[in-house]
């Protein structure tokens, strides 16, 4: 099982608390929104992305499952 | 080839015109003039339209599925495939015919809903009658009063005579850029704004207040009507095999007679360029496909074949079959500009890369175009495009960095002139690529 992340950008309205707590897997643009580095999240930063999924304000961050490489769009 | 139609209806002869071969220069078609030119609506009497066991509607999907019909409001997805995904999720259906054309470029489905209203309306009916709906939905620019109005009395006139099993019901929506596309119109009449939603979940799995949705074009729901009568081959019978069928483009700019066209799928650009009446100055290149779509040179452009796959191979988009042609005496990066503005000011503002990214964007495009760009624009633009592709819930900030990066290739060496030495001569041209007045535009969302 593996798990990637993901950003509904309407939701977002740039806080910038995932970037914060993961700054492994997010980085922000020049506007405060966050850029994935890459969507799939490996083992050891599991821990983390979930506390940033937690953290978000607006429920913007989205931890999925994904059960192979073939990802909904 | 088997071709089961499901009326008796003898087919034309004739190869083209199909949808606008009924179309008056002067006045709509009128429902008894459309009767005579196509014969009745081919739907089974009602005693036998769900009767179990014979799955009538599901033979309607399976002819659409191999008459080859694809979306023709930009996507080109296979309308049969739709039909079949919304009939598959749990719940009653509703089915959405799209008239909103959002595009500044385009007026074919304007031109369709004006002229040949009943051809919408029998494919808004038999799409209903195929994925089996009870809820139908017209939608169209509200603030075009004429045509809600004659497409009332369309409706009216199919009322009166008990046409239509289920009652089609029109909408007027926001002309806005983004509100033509499918989420935006499936929020609208779920009652919100008419700004599009994040997906998944796409319209055929929760649409309209949450019941499985197929949003169609109109001029796919009229090619729709013309299958049903004459059958899957007889659709073949034009275009390529791979992309089957005739197609309704929208020519402008620099060609002697710009309009709307009926062409067989496939039809080289350079061919309906001709068709349009030929250059009428010395071109430069061709926007193909719309906002959304690419900057082509012309020579290059030529002889593509106009389909989704022949256009994706040379770096262009179909888009919903707009081509306009740009003489060498114009400013391609001042026409960038300016639409890409256009664009900026049509964001939904509801995702920061689009709500920001596309108004710097347009600022640096203007400055290169008109100002120069002190040899900083085009590294300034090269920046800013990966910061706001593939980051919205819609497509409309890909449609305009999509834009940018053919005009930067295509144009690349009046680009370099540019951001090194200033503006051309072509800035001082008046605007060729067409952008709705302050006034025709609706600043509303709802």
């Amino acid at each position: 099982m593996t798990y990637r992340l993901r950003v509904n950008p309407i939701a977002c309205t740039a806080h910038g608390m995932c970037a914060e707590l993961l700054p492994e897997l997010i980085e922000l643009d020049p506007w405060g929104y966050p850029i994935l580095l890459s969507p799939a999240v490996p083992a050891g930063l599991m821990e983390h992305a979930r506390r940033a999924v937690d953290a978000c304000p607006t429920l913007a961050l989205l931890l999925e499952e994904t059960t192979g490489p073939s990802l909904l769009s | 080839m088997t071709s089961i139609a499901l009326s008796a209806y003898r087919a034309p002869e004739l190869r083209l015109p199909r949808l606008l071969a009924g179309v008056s220069y002067y006045h709509p078609t009128g429902l008894a003039e459309h009767e005579e030119l196509y014969g009745p609506l081919p739907l089974p009497p009602p005693a036998q339209r769900y009767r179990a066991g014979r799955q009538r509607p599901e033979r309607l999907i399976d002819l659409v599925e191999r008459s080859g019909l694809t979306g023709r409001g930009g996507a080109g997805f296979s309308t049969g495939r739709k039909m079949r995904s919304v009939v598959a999720r749990p719940g009653r259906p509703v089915v959405v015919a799209n008239g909103s054309e959002g595009e500044p470029a385009s007026c074919k489905d304007r031109l369709l809903l004006t002229r040949a209203p009943h051809l919408i309306l029998d494919g808004i009916t038999l799409a209903a009658y195929a994925v089996e709906a009870d809820e139908v939905h017209l939608v169209v620019h509200g603030q075009e009063a004429d045509l809600m109005a004659s497409l009332q009395d369309a409706i009216a006139d199919r009322e009166a005579l008990g046409v239509d099993p289920v009652p089609i019901q029109l909408t007027g929506i926001p002309a806005r850029y983004v509100s033509s596309e499918q989420s935006s119109v499936v929020q609208y009449l779920s009652g919100g704004p008419a700004k599009p939603t994040f997906s998944p979940p796409r319209p055929h799995e929760r649409g309209v207040r949450g019941r499985p949705t197929l949003v169609n074009n109109v001029e796919t729901l009229a090619h729709l009507a013309l299958i049903a009568r004459y059958g899957d081959g007889w659709f073949r019978g034009v275009g390529t095999p791979s992309a089957p069928g005739s197609t309704l483009v929208t020519v402008g700019g620099a060609v002697a007679r710009p309009g709307v066209y009926e062409i067989e799928m496939g039809t080289p650009i350079g061919e309906l360029v001709m068709k349009a009446g030929g250059p009428s100055e010395r071109l430069q290149a061709l926007l193909v496909g719309g906002y959304f779509g690419a900057w082509l040179p012309a020579e290059l452009a030529w002889p593509v074949p106009m389909t989704h796959a022949d256009l994706r191979a040379v770096g262009g988009a179909m888009g919903a079959g707009m081509v306009i042609a740009l003489p060498v005496t114009a400013c391609a990066l001042a026409e960038t500009a300016r639409v890409v503005s256009y664009l900026a000011e049509e964001t939904a503002a509801q995702c920061g890369p689009c709500m920001f990214g596309l108004p710097a964007l347009a600022d640096t495009l203007i400055e290169l175009a008109y100002q120069g760009g002190w040899g900083r624009a085009i590294k300034a633009i090269a920046t800013l495009v990966p910061l706001i592709e593939k980051r919205g819930a819609c497509r409309h900030p890909d449609g305009a960095t999509q834009l940018v990066r053919s005009a930067l290739t295509a144009f690349a060496a009046d680009a370099r002139w540019h951001d090194r030495h200033g503006p051309c001569h072509g800035v001082g041209r008046a605007p060729l690529l067409p952008i709705p007045s302050d006034e025709e535009r609706d600043w509303d969302w709802t």
